[in-house]
């Protein structure tokens, strides 16, 4: 092997070629909704901020919260909200050592799911 | 490191088309990954063409047919052809397995077949694994004992030995550790679902006496904890085993002797 070239060796393709199980997905869901459930907690400190601060300011604020745009952007984080919860409970039990067979996962993640979307209309009706 | 996108000198071209087997009714078509490190040109992907009536069932049967009758450079790893070795783990129709027991039924459309991913090539089909067995080598895959040698073996009760069941099947074939995200971010310091699956099987096995030395050694923000539970090593694993279920164990040990 002394006259073979280690250097210039491609990366074999991963994402490129990767068929995700669902579960794979959810995973990377979980992520995403973590990290802009953060985005959409300072929004919510700042809505807060602006109601401490006057009535003019708070004005401002709860007009662009509540303007077309406010209303997507929060109905999203609610959605993230849900689906994070329900996702955290399936890593929960996860921690205990049970619930791994590959049709247990699949299974918990379809009920996760089901769970984040009836809490959703439940939030949306409730609101 | 994360990187979504291939480097430059891996992103993958169109390669040729080998000409269709004359008379043959029953057709499949194969797509498969080559690189050469003797031409010094990007991988590129391979169309073949197989006769499926004179073909076995199985992925291997296939590459070895291609191999023998139409392009003997294709390269590949093979030995066994029953499951055993471990050497023919390849990412098939989008996942890793051995390609001597996968099914050419199993897969709809065409064929498509990848070297492990996210590893170094050497050749076609066949990727570096020096990093992973020394992975491997680094968990201790062997009996620690400290008290003095019994005058026969070390005997163990029959429900000591079925704590085993389903870690010693493990073939060290690199599927799972080669489908995992985390391994492809973090592979250079996280062990990886099959060099952990193998700690746990010394961990839980009740002859080994050196279970602090082992978890001191994965207690390790990377080692043993950027496994986040997305559960592709023990989808993809052609043996049936669950590295994840197996990583979990090993977490909730680090616990249990902390409390």
């Amino acid at each position: 092997m002394a006259d073979v070239n280690r250097g210039n060796r491609p990366l074999s393709p991963h994402l490129q070629v990767y068929r995700l199980p669902l579960n794979a997905n959810l995973s990377i869901l979980h992520r995403i909704t973590g990290v802009a459930m953060a985005f959409a907690g300072v929004l919510i400190v700042w809505y807060f901020l602006a109601l401490a601060t006057g009535p003019e300011y708070f004005e401002t604020a709860s007009a662009v919260l509540t303007s077309w745009f406010g209303d997507i952007v929060l109905f999203l984080s609610m959605c993230a909200l849900w689906f994070h919860f329900m996702n955290g409970i399936r890593h929960l039990i996860w921690d205990t050592g049970s619930h791994f067979g590959q049709k247990t996962v699949n299974r918990s993640a379809i009920i996760g799911l089901v769970a984040a979307a009836v809490m959703v209309v439940v939030t949306v009706i409730i609101g | 490191m994360v990187a979504f996108t291939l480097p430059k000198n891996s992103k993958i071209r169109t390669g040729k088309t080998w000409p269709k087997p004359e008379g043959a009714t029953n057709v499949r078509k194969f797509q498969i990954y080559r690189w050469s490190p003797d031409d010094g040109e990007n991988p590129r992907v391979d169309t073949y063409f197989v006769d499926m009536d004179k073909c076995g069932p199985m992925v291997l049967d296939a590459l070895i047919k291609i191999k023998n009758e139409i392009d003997p450079t294709l390269t590949f790893r093979r030995s066994c052809r029953e499951g055993i070795c471990g050497s023919c783990a390849m990412n098939i129709d989008g996942q890793n397995t051995l390609a001597c027991i996968y099914g050419m039924d199993e897969i709809k459309g065409d064929v498509k077949i990848y070297p492990l991913p996210h590893m170094p090539v050497v050749k076609d089909l066949i990727p570096d694994l020096t990093h992973f067995y020394a992975q491997h080598a680094s968990i201790m895959p062997w009996l620690e004992t400290k008290t003095n040698a019994p005058q026969k073996e070390w005997r163990q009760s029959i429900e000591d030995r079925k704590k085993l069941d389903g870690l010693y099947e493990c073939v060290m074939c690199a599927s799972c550790s080669a489908s995992c995200p985390s391994y492809w971010w973090n592979g250079d310091r996280y062990l990886g679902p099959a060099a952990l699956l193998h700690a746990y099987r010394w961990l839980i096995d009740s002859r080994d006496e050196a279970t602090g030395e082992r978890l001191d050694d994965l207690e390790d923000p990377f080692k043993l904890y950027r496994c986040h539970t997305i559960m592709n090593c023990a989808q993809t694993c052609p043996k049936g085993l669950n590295p994840a279920k197996a990583i979990a164990e090993v977490k909730k040990m680090m616990v249990q002797r902390t409390i």
